[in-house]
This record gives structure tokens, sequence and C-alpha cells, in this order.
């Protein structure tokens, strides 16, 4: 059940459901089978969950597509002293929400995913932090987590285990920088939302310096149903390297845009033209960005046989990333487009990199003035060189973000960046 | 002591050259012992080391980014480069990114000529920035303290954010907003004249956004002769630098020693120079004869001095200050030895408290408010009067014998301080009512003026050298006692 929309290409399991309101409630969850793979996961040895896990291959739904069996492995195998797990709830990619779908119709899902994870690294504590703008999300969310709490679920004693797992919702203040895993520790320390250098790794210290690990709401739901149904059995959907089901959030110039629960390795233009109903006013597509806005922009023809799996997305030309897929028509200014994604990333860099600080600015204000008509060829050339320098050179990648974008686009969207300065000149003349 | 007695190494290349360094060594020290600097501006010896400003990449054979020297640790066989094209081009584009919103306002600038960005951009920016874009602007605001700062001219390395949370831990500054609008501000109506250490960040500033109001447009960097001393406003004894123009003290700035100060000092001797400047000084020998004050010269005032002397009857007794050299005081006891012996008392300013720096546990503004404390008490000399540094020279007013005085301004004393005894000699640098009755009135050099040695309060020995030209025939006391006791001056 995909919401609004669904399709009968989708493989429901994290979606299953979406727009049932009885889901919400501990009741409606254990009815549906819910704290079923809790129970179980409780049972078994935290090596054993990690294993389980590592079996079915899932990868982290936050971006960077890491192991989430593996990233576990990587925690300290005895608990000499207190293990977090953070759930990244911060999403503020443009382009991605269906960690806020998850949230709102399926908080238990969430919660038990949690609970499992924590399990299986030994946390004593969950922190879930959520983007400060989802108040809809972040209340449902916060009563589940009391009911949860009422019932043992919770707590001391978690479902009679003798483990005890507390859970925090922390609400952010609205950076979307703090959706960065280091970030995001600052920021729930009280600190500013600054990235941290690595090392040392959250594995080793991470949130008030304790071993930590931090995944992402996407990556967290999946695990109550691996646990449920086994490694192996997630397999049976994706790629041998993308294994299981994926959140596609589509937005942009399709018909029906909205959340897809797909197997990996799904072909994007039937994602564009059978599951989303085709471009509006049956317009000829232009480019789509296929991982939410920091990743480059897919041509036209680029799009024609691109996979939607990890690997699939790169060979196309970009990168699979959060799965947020914007797709533009022929009617859409790729240079407006750039600028306002630009804008966003000027305005949301922590400002600590020089070369984010001031080049995402600087960036900026040549794509404006080259928007206003008022800019030269000179001006690509000194983008494309200011962005190689934003790449690889900071200490997260949010720079890398204002620079993909750009690139790409210069790449292979000139003619329209040409074409604004063309105008600029005959203007500038008259 | 552990078992660890010999320090690991590692030998790494740098641009071609071994070089062999402790393990545990940043690239960045590293590159420092080959003799070479790599630019840097978030990375300070005294501070964390965040790793933002992105000035002092490396290229690391092997590494598949450039890699922040600062914080990556020298491993055995390390390849580096820091002159690569990928190195060197990206640290030009780094200096390139400072100037997109730098005012370059370098003329009116107080940072200029000893200036992070100057240096570095002169050294390899590229020749002409490529921004044409309106800059933007933050303007000026006062920090409280001594401190002014000038938004515009930051680069946000969050040095003197670093200082006041990790050294002098009081969070005064902050960094407020994020991106290109982060600017450092203080807290509301709070700021740094609740600060005593304060001073430090407009030191550690690479470049001029964070000015002295003291200082503010008094001097260009470049005229500003820096000579080595010690600090004279307390008994820690701070390595300092005193800059000079004209004869005149323009402004203190610390001198690292990994001992005493490290790379700090406090606002109280930072702006305690003035009366290093000072024009009410004795200039000239004078001795009273026959009622008529004579003015003739040292050689003519020491051989009547040594005459008087020889007569003198009633005993001796000496008021010295600390604020004089080992060299000035040791030769005073040696005088007062060679007269048949005496007591010789000092008095000081001691402060209510002492007033630690947090992060650099070694350094204090101590309660004594005078340099060489320890120096006056190793010698045998006794402290006397109150802690306001007045008073306790009572036995010593009324004297009918020998009064010897070296530096006390004896400016809670009046003209009949003296007029009791046989032979009053004054050996001072600034003119003073409690001297009226002295005999002998002879000019003498403050530590600013002359070469020599103050013990701190742990017993360290430092020595200073000359900044200022002493006024008029002021000279040493230690050659002026010298020679009356036959010693070579
Ligand atoms: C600028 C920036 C923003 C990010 N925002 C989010 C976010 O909102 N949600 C998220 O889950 N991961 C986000 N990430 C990725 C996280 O750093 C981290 O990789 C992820 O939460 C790990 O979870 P996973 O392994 O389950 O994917 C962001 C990364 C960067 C560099
Ligand atoms: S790259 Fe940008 S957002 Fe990331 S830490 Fe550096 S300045 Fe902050
Ligand atoms: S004011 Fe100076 S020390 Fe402070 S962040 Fe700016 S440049 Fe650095
Ligand atoms: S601590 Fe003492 S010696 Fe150091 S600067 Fe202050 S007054 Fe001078
Ligand atoms: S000095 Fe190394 S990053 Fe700033």
């Amino acid at each position: 059940m995909g919401y609004p929309y669904s399709h009968d290409s989708e493989v429901p399991m994290l979606t299953k459901h979406f727009g049932d309101p009885e889901a919400r409630t501990l009741a409606g969850w254990k009815a549906r089978g819910g704290y079923a793979a809790l129970e179980k996961a409780l049972a078994m040895s935290p090596a054993d969950v990690i294993e389980e896990v590592k079996t079915s291959g899932l990868r982290g739904r936050g971006g960077a597509g890491f192991p989430a069996g593996i990233k576990w492995s990587f925690m300290p195998k005895e608990r000499e002293k207190p293990h977090y797990l953070c759930c990244n709830a911060d999403e503020a990619e443009p382009g991605t929400f269906k960690d806020r779908e998850l949230i709102r119709w399926t908080p238990h899902q969430l919660i038990e995913g949690c609970l499992i994870a924590a399990h299986a690294i030994q946390a004593e504590h969950v922190y879930v932090y959520c983007r400060g703008e989802f108040f809809e999300a972040t209340q449902v969310f916060a009563r589940a987590v009391e009911e949860a709490y009422e019932a043992g679920i919770i707590g001391a004693d978690v479902m009679g285990s003798g483990h005890t797992i507390d859970l925090t919702v922390h609400v952010g203040a609205g950076a979307y920088i703090c959706g960065e895993e280091t970030g995001l520790m600052n920021s729930l320390e009280g600190r500013r939302g600054e990235p941290r250098i690595k090392p040392p790794f959250p594995a080793a210290a991470g949130v008030f310096g304790m071993p930590t690990t931090v995944n992402n709401v996407e990556t967290l739901c999946a695990v109550p149903h691996i646990l449920a149904n086994g490694g192996e059995w997630y397999r049976q959907w994706g790629t041998e390297k993308s294994p299981g089901t994926k959140i596609f959030c589509v937005s942009g110039h399709v018909r029906r845009p909205g959340n897809y629960e797909l197997p990996l390795g799904f072909p994007l233009s039937e994602l564009i033209h059978d599951v989303c109903g085709g471009i509006r006013d049956d317009n000829a597509l232009k480019a789509v960005i296929p991982g939410g806005s920091s990743v480059p922009f897919l041509s036209e023809a680029e799009c024609r046989d691109c996979m939607l799996d990890y690997e699939g997305v790169i060979e196309a030309g970009s990168m699979l990333g959060c799965a947020s897929v914007i797709v533009m028509d022929e009617k859409t200014d790729i240079v407006h487009q750039v600028r306002r994604m630009a804008e966003f990333y000027a305005h949301e860099s922590c400002g600590q990199c020089t070369p984010c600080r001031e080049g995402s600015d600087w960036v900026v204000k040549i794509l404006r003035r080259i928007e206003d008509g008022r800019g030269t060829e000179e001006d690509l050339d000194t983008l494309m060189e200011i962005t190689r320098q934003m790449t690889g050179t900071t200490i997260c990648v949010l720079s890398d973000s204002v620079a993909a974008p750009v690139q790409s686009s210069i790449e292979k969207f000139r003619d329209e960046y040409l074409a604004l300065i063309r105008r600029g000149e005959r203007v500038g003349a008259a | 002591m552990s078992d660890n007695t010999t320090t690991e190494t590692v030998t790494l290349t740098v641009d071609g050259q071994d070089v062999t360094v402790a393990k545990g060594t940043t690239i960045l020290q590293a590159i420092d012992q080959v003799g070479t600097e790599i630019p840097h501006y978030c990375y300070h010896p005294g501070l964390s080391s965040p790793a933002m400003c992105r000035l002092c990449l490396v290229e690391v054979e092997g590494a598949p980014k450039l890699l922040p020297s600062c914080v990556t640790q020298a491993t055995e066989g390390q390849v580096v480069h820091t002159e690569s094209e990928n190195a060197a081009g990206m640290r030009r584009g780094v200096l390139e990114f400072y100037l997109v919103n730098h005012p370059l306002d370098c003329p009116v600038c107080d940072q200029s000529g000893e200036c992070k960005l100057q240096d570095y951009v002169f050294a390899e920016g590229r020749e002409r920035g490529r921004s044409r874009e309106p800059k933007r602007i933050f303007g000026r605001d006062d920090f409280g303290g001594d401190v002014l700062f000038y938004g515009d001219r930051c680069v946000m390395c969050t040095r003197c954010v670093r200082f006041m949370e990790e050294i002098e831990q009081k969070p005064l500054l902050t960094i407020v907003d994020r991106g290109t609008r982060s600017i450092i501000d203080t807290f509301f109506d709070r700021g740094l004249e609740e600060a005593e250490w304060g001073g430090n960040v407009v030191d550690i500033c690479p470049v001029g956004a964070l000015v002295s109001k003291d200082f503010l447009h008094k001097a260009r960097a470049w005229d500003l002769k820096h000579t080595p001393s010690v600090c004279g406003s307390c008994s820690q004894g701070c390595n300092i630098d005193l800059h000079t123009r004209d004869n005149l003290v323009h402004r203190i700035k610390p001198r690292f020693n990994a001992d005493v100060n490290g790379h700090w000092m406090c606002d109280y001797g930072r702006g305690n120079y003035e009366w290093m400047n000072r024009s009410d000084r004795v200039e000239e020998p004078t001795f009273v004869d026959d009622g008529r004050a004579v003015q003739l010269g040292w050689d003519v005032a020491l051989e009547a001095l040594e005459q008087r002397l020889a007569g003198v009857t009633g005993g001796v007794k000496a008021v010295v200050s600390a604020s004089w050299s080992n060299e000035d005081l040791g030769a005073m006891a040696k005088f007062v030895e060679s007269l048949g012996g005496g007591e010789i008392v000092f008095r000081s300013a001691r402060a209510e408290d002492e007033s630690p720096l947090r992060g650099f546990p070694s350094l204090a503004r101590r309660r004594d408010l005078v340099p060489n404390i320890k120096g006056a008490e190793l010698l045998g000399m006794t402290r006397v009067g109150g802690d306001e540094g007045r008073g306790g020279l009572e036995g010593v007013a009324d004297h009918d014998g020998l009064i010897v005085v070296l530096g006390d301004d004896l400016a809670d004393q009046d003209e009949f301080f003296g007029s009791k005894a046989s032979l009053f000699v004054y050996l001072g640098a600034h003119t003073s009512v409690g001297a009226s009755a002295a005999h002998f009135t002879l000019p003498v050099s403050t530590f600013a003026e002359q070469k020599g040695t103050f013990t701190n309060h742990e017993g360290i020995v430092q020595e200073f050298l000359p900044a200022l030209e002493a006024p008029g025939s002021a000279r040493p006391a230690s050659h002026v006692i010298s020679s009356l006791v036959g010693a070579p001056a």
C-alpha cells in the first residue's frame, strides 16, 4: 500500500501500512504482527542478530549505502562504556520524504527496528533525532514511544528480556547539516551542529564520546522484517550487491508523485513512465536527479537504461543517494533549478570549512548573475574550478553536494547556460 | 616513570627530504622540522585542532584525498608533498576563497605587515582574484576590554573562540549563525571586559579582525623594534617582547616560553607599560654641596660621594625596589656589606588573589606585582610595609646614619624623609618628593633600558635586553654602585 498512490510493481514491506491509522497504535501494530521480530531478536545473541543483518546485505538508506550489518560489527564487542544508537530522522535532503511517512504511519515499526539494532550493538540508549519541522510525525512518534514504555517494550527489562534500552526523542532546530551523522551528534550534545573530523569514527567515540552507531530511519525500519523472515528471505528482492526493497520518493513533473517501495534494480524509465504515470502534460523528459539534490543530474539519454540500484545509478552517471527521484520535463529551467539548489546548500553550510563556506556563497552569486543575464562564458570555467576545489577538500560532503549539480549541469546542459549568457550579451550591447 | 625510556620515532619524506620525528607528531609539525611552513589558520600550537580552515592540506602518497596536515599523524615511510600541483593548487584555491569576501583594507589595517593573509597570498596566491561579486559586509564591533572586532577581515579560524573556551575557560566569544553568514560575537551585553587574559585573542588572530584599542593606528608593524624582555608586572615573569618606536614602548607582546607562560600573558601585564615612557625622570647626577645643588657629571659626583662615604657614621639602612635586576640588587648587597652590613628592605604591592590561567596551569598573574621578589629574597633582603606597597619605612625615615635608596620612588614619603641622615643617597629613575632631602640623587635606568635578569617566583632566572635608551646620563644602578665598592663597572 503506497501512499497516496500505489502501484502493482510495488513490494509493500516497510510501506505496507501507510494510510492505515490503526497501525499507529500499539494494539494495531501488534495485531499486524508487530514486535514478534523484536521478541525473536532478544532471544538471540547480539552477534547472531548482526550476522542475520549481514546476510541480508541491507545497505544504509541515509545516502551512503554502507552495509548496516558491517557498520554494527564495528562496535566494540564488550560493553566497557555505554553504547549508543542514533536514529537519523533529520530527513532534509531536498526531494526526500520517506522517513517522515515511515514515522507518521508506522512509528512502532521504527521503535522495533531501533530496539533490535540497540540489542545488536549492545546500546543502552537510543536517540531518535527528528527534524525540527516534523511537527505531526514527531507527535505521532512521541505518542507511540509513550505507549511502548507503558507496555514494557522500551525501558528497563525490554519485553521481559532483562535488557534495559531507553529511547529519547530529540527534536532538532531545523538545520540540514544536523543530518550529517557527526553534526547530529554535536547537536544532540547541545553544541553547534558542525560535523566532526574523522577519526575518531563514531563506533570508537561518537555521541558523548561513547561508541555510537548512526542509522537512517528506513534502514532501521527494514530490520524487523529481516529478523522476522531471515536475511536470505530479504535477498529475494533487489540485486546481488543491492538487495531488498527501497522507498523511492518521486517528485517533480510526473503525474503521480509520491513514495513507492520497489525492489532495488528497478528501471528508472519504468518508474517514471509506468509507476508514476508518466510526465505531466505528456511533455518530454529533460533530466532526472536520482538521489536527492546533492547528486549529479542524469540527462534524458542517461535515464533510459538506468537501473535503480547503488551500482546501476553510478554506472549511469550519478548516485542513488537516498533514492529521491526528482523528475524535470522539457519546460524546466535548469540554471534556475541549480541556482535554487546551490542556494539551499549555501544556506545550510555550517561554515567550518573555507571551501564550503566561501565557495558555496560564491557559486550562488555567480549563478544569480548568470540567471540575471549578466554572465560570461568565463564564469562557467570559474564555476567548474571553484566546484572542483570544493570537492573532496572538506570535513563533510555537503561541499561536494554543492559541486555535483553545478558541475553536472554545466557538463550536460551547457547550452542552457550559454543561452542565458548570450541573451545577456545582447541586452548589454543594446 | 614507565619503562618507556626511549621515544619511538618515525621517518617520513617531505618534498623529497627525509625527516625523523617522534611518534605522534603531526605532519604539520614534521614539515615545521624540515624548516618550511605550511600555511595554516585554524591550527595554533597552544590550542585544539579543528582542522577546518583546510589551508594545510597536503598530498600523502596512497591517500585518496588531500589530508589536513595539522591533525594527520606522521607515519613510517609516509611520502608527503606540499608543493605538488595538487597540494599547491588546492592551497591557491583556498586562499582565493578567503579573498572573495575579504575587504583588502590593508592600508588602514593594524595587522598589515604581520598579517598571515597578506603573507600567504603574497607568497603563493593568484595574482588576481576572479571574484567580481559584491562583498558581504559585517562592520565593526566593540568586544569589550581592549579588543575591537573588524568582522569583514575575519577568516573564521575560531582561534579566539577556542582560546576563551580552552585556555581562559571563560567562553565569552562564540560563533553566531552559519555558513558564510557566520560571525564571531560576544553574548548580548557581556564582553571581554570580564576576561583577564582577553588580549591574547588579538595576538593569535592571524589577520586584522581582532585588534587592540590601545594600539589602534599608533604604529605600523614594520616600524616597530622588538626586544626580548620579561614582564615587570608580577613575579610570574612572562617572557615578552617590547615593541618600540622613537624610543617609546608602543605595545607588549608575549614571547613563547614553554615553562613559564606558553604563548600567553595577562591583560594587566600587557597594559602596564606607560610608566616606561614617563618623562618625569631623574636625568643628571646631582649632589648638594654647601647647600648648593651641583651637576657636574658622573665623575665629579662619584668622587664627591666616595669622600662623603669615607666619613659617614651611624650605620647604613638601605631601601630597594624589587623591580630592579638581580645585578643591581646584588651590587647593592655587596655595597652594604662593604660598609659593615645593615638591613636592606623592599616594599611591594600585593594583589588580594592570584589570577590563574586555567588552561595553562603553570601560569597565573601572581600576588606579588613586581618581578624580582625572589631575587631580592635570595639576596637576603626583607619585605616591609603593607600590601599596597606603602609604609614600613618608619625606622629608615629618621635614621641618622647613611640611607641608600635604589629604585623605590618613596611615593608615600614627605620631604622630611632622610632629613636627619648624615648621608642620604637616592639612586632613582623618577623624581620624587620623598627624595627631596637626598644629598646625592643619581639617575639609574629602568629594566626596559638595560640588560639584566629577574628571578621569577619559581626561581627561574630570566634575561631581558635594553629596548629603550635611558634618558640623560642615567645608567644601570649596578654600574654606579660597583664603581663605589671599587669593582670595575
Ligand atoms: C550534509 C549531509 C546531510 C545528511 N542528512 C541525512 C539525513 O537527513 N538523514 C540521514 O539518514 N542521513 C543523512 N546523511 C547521512 C548520514 O551522515 C549518515 O551517513 C546516515 O545517517 C547513516 O545511516 P545509514 O547507514 O543507515 O544510511 C547526511 C549526510 C550529509 C553529508
Ligand atoms: S563541508 Fe560544509 S557543511 Fe560540511 S563541515 Fe565543512 S563547512 Fe560544514
Ligand atoms: S576574529 Fe580572528 S581569531 Fe577570531 S575567528 Fe576571526 S580570524 Fe580567527
Ligand atoms: S602574569 Fe604576571 S608576568 Fe605574566 S603578563 Fe601578567 S603580570 Fe606579567
Ligand atoms: S590548519 Fe589544518 S585545517 Fe586549518
